[in-house]
């Protein structure tokens, strides 16, 4: 927050009423505000076009989804009731939101379509009380004709972006902080809680401040074995742990275009650990090849920021020069060079996440392990990300090189990055993470130690048995 | 009503560890508050005690279980030079309320201190901090005791109006 601010009291002054007359619009409000074009609406009455006084200004990608979304120009800083085209809960954070549209009085779900219901964190139910959480919200499903994914396709974040729940220009929330990875789509993708859940689960709609957008221009080719984990966490240490705090990220420039979805879903996924509400990448030719296999009639169109939108900062990073960057306990932003922390002693490796735990992710830690074995005194744990990401890297062998190399291979879940599954550190315990949060106690025990890299230095590290630079094995 | 003093960067693992995220009882998640971070405090905590903080409170997960925890032991204010988003949102549908004040760091551990919403300030040790205001639409939600009070009176929301924040 920060600043002080006035709101107006009166929030229902301002155009258009139910849900229902609002969906319809979204077809025509396109683009028509971008750069300096003033909008030329006709009066109806007589017949005559009029252009308004005041010129539209540049706007940003952020800015344009809201606007697109709810028909007429909205700008950053703008408090919003903006119509949800998606929601996602799962294991953990699910049951509360459910409770919380009851307590508000909910009967029934705005749209069960739009709603993503699937299980992750706790899976298989590992206690009694998260069985008992699983069939609680198996009977809502059931009650509310919601599709539940159960236990069976993976990581929330992971899943929705597989089964194309998230498109360039929607806006979507999900009850877990990692949402902001839909960005990657294109799309305007935040975490929110179980209160804020419910009330979306009941009305289909959720008030959003629009947020400012910091803009990343990502040149340069990166070197060996460096990659999007590489650059995520070299801005972390840059930005800082709430450098983005109530901002869009905005990742573009010749690099991003370049990189591939999981890339870009790796890069989305860490918005939130600098404060972030959204990691969103333009969508581009990429995004909409990704998204044409994922789901039915859909039409490409421009979207992206004005060259002279007003970006509340602008930051250039050339990956050319990057190292393999490690984030070391107990803060994301505590970045450093590999080089810095090579030779510390790891207890445990964990491959997976909704960060790295794609088949990317997976064959770029199994071309670093070859055919030798993990060190005899590491523990690895490697977990994909959802089912389908699964099958590939069984398809394609790696699997069979993880388990032969002495790696336990987990079924698609959050695994350790949970704190509470399985999997758990020791006091005085290290682990070497390819997830997304390094907090005191986030594998375990408070008095263990938790470091993050990508999944290349993951694998040398593992083959060593400490952390180590992965150009080097 | 008493003051418990925290750093930059509390995260919601610190606020409540992820192994008691399958509990939603706030009494209970209360009872484990700080966990591994400060153990005196969900043993000594009393309603209406104060939490203060550095930057960033609240970072992390979406999980609401942390401002529950919070508001399960009966504190009603959080002060921090600055909130995490989607924290401050879960604190103010939860009914607790986070209050911006750029002093914070100034304010002692364990310190009497009293908050004056209206004239925007607290009073601690005889000393004025300044506080910022709530913005405007979710000091609706907050006159209203909630997120679930405030959806409770709603029939149905009217989708793309807003205001300037």
């Amino acid at each position: 927050m920060g600043k002080s601010r006035t709101i107006a009291k009166d929030l229902t002054v301002k155009r258009l009423g139910k849900i229902s007359e609002i969906f319809p619009v979204r077809a025509e409000c396109t683009m028509k505000f971008s750069r300096n074009a003033a909008i030329s609406p006709q009066n109806t009455r007589t017949g005559k076009t009029h252009t308004l006084v005041k010129p539209i200004m540049a706007a940003t990608l952020v800015e344009k989804i809201f606007s697109r979304r709810c028909g007429h120009p909205v700008r950053a800083g703008e408090v919003i009731m903006a119509p949800v085209d998606a929601a996602m809960i799962h294991d953990i954070t699910g049951p509360l939101a459910v409770q919380k549209f009851r307590e508000m009085g909910g009967k029934k779900v705005f749209d069960p379509g739009k709603i993503v219901l699937l299980f992750d964190h706790q899976i298989p139910a590992d206690s009694l009380p998260a069985a008992e959480n699983h069939v609680f919200l198996r009977k809502f499903a059931i009650e509310q004709q919601i599709e539940n994914l159960d236990i069976k396709e993976g990581i929330c974040h992971q899943v929705v972006m597989e089964r194309g729940r998230t498109a360039p220009g929607e806006i979507i929330v999900g009850a877990d902080s990692h949402t902001c990875m839909y960005g990657a789509a294109g799309a305007f993708s935040t975490g929110i809680g179980s209160t804020d859940m419910g009330f979306v689960l009941k009305f289909g709609a959720l008030y959003f401040r629009v947020p400012e957008t910091i803009r990343l221009d990502i040149t340069g080719n990166f070197p060996t074995r460096v990659g999007a984990k590489d650059l995520i966490l070299a801005i972390a240490g840059k930005i800082g742990a709430d450098g983005a705090t109530y901002q869009a990220l905005e990742f573009a420039g010749e690099t991003m275009q370049k990189m591939d979805m999981p890339g870009r879903m790796t890069c989305c996924n860490m918005a939130v650990e600098m404060g972030a509400k959204v990691g969103i990448v333009p969508p581009d030719t990429v995004t909409w090849e990704y998204l044409k296999a994922r789901r039915k009639g859909v039409t490409p169109f421009p979207l992206e920021s004005d060259r002279d939108a007003t970006f509340s900062a602008r930051h250039q990073i050339d990956v050319s020069t990057l190292s393999p960057k490690v984030a070391t306990p107990h803060n994301v932003d505590q970045v450093v060079d590999v080089g810095k922390v090579a030779g510390t002693h790891i207890d445990q490796v964990f491959i997976g996440s909704c960060t790295n735990g794609r088949y990317e992710d997976l064959a770029e830690a199994a071309e670093v392990l070859g055919n030798r074995k993990f060190h005899d005194d590491v523990r690895v744990l490697v977990i994909p990300a959802s089912r389908a990401e699964y099958l590939k890297a069984l398809r394609a062998g790696i699997i069979e090189q993880f388990v032969a190399a002495g790696a336990l291979v987990e079924s698609p879940c959050c695994g350790p990055c949970m704190g509470g599954a399985f999997g758990l550190l020791a006091p005085g315990e290290v682990s070497l993470s390819t997830s997304n949060r390094n907090f005191k106690g986030r594998q375990g025990s408070s008095e263990s130690f938790v470091y993050l890299c990508s999944p290349a230095t993951a694998a040398a590290s593992a083959l060593r048995g400490e952390i180590t630079d992965p150009r080097e094995v | 009503m008493r003051t418990w003093k925290f750093g930059d960067n509390i995260d919601t693992d610190a606020i409540v560890p992820g192994r008691y995220l399958t509990i939603y009882d706030p009494a209970t998640l209360a009872s484990h508050a700080f966990e591994g971070t400060r153990d005196e405090y969900a043993k000594q905590v009393k309603e209406g005690d104060i939490i203060v903080a550095g930057r960033n409170f609240g970072c992390g997960s979406s999980r609401e279980h942390a401002p529950l925890a919070l508001s399960g032991a009966g504190v009603r204010f959080i002060i921090a030079r600055s909130f995490a988003r989607i924290f401050y949102r879960n604190a103010i549908s939860v009914g607790l309320l986070p209050l911006v004040c750029p002093d914070a760091d100034k304010i002692p551990d364990g310190s009497e201190l009293v908050v004056q919403m209206n004239e925007g300030y607290v009073v601690s040790g005889g000393k004025r901090y300044a506080i910022e205001p709530v913005p405007g639409f979710l000091q609706e939600i907050v006159n209203a005791g909630g997120l679930v009070e405030y959806a409770r009176r709603l029939e149905e929301v009217k989708t793309c109006t807003g205001s300037r924040s």
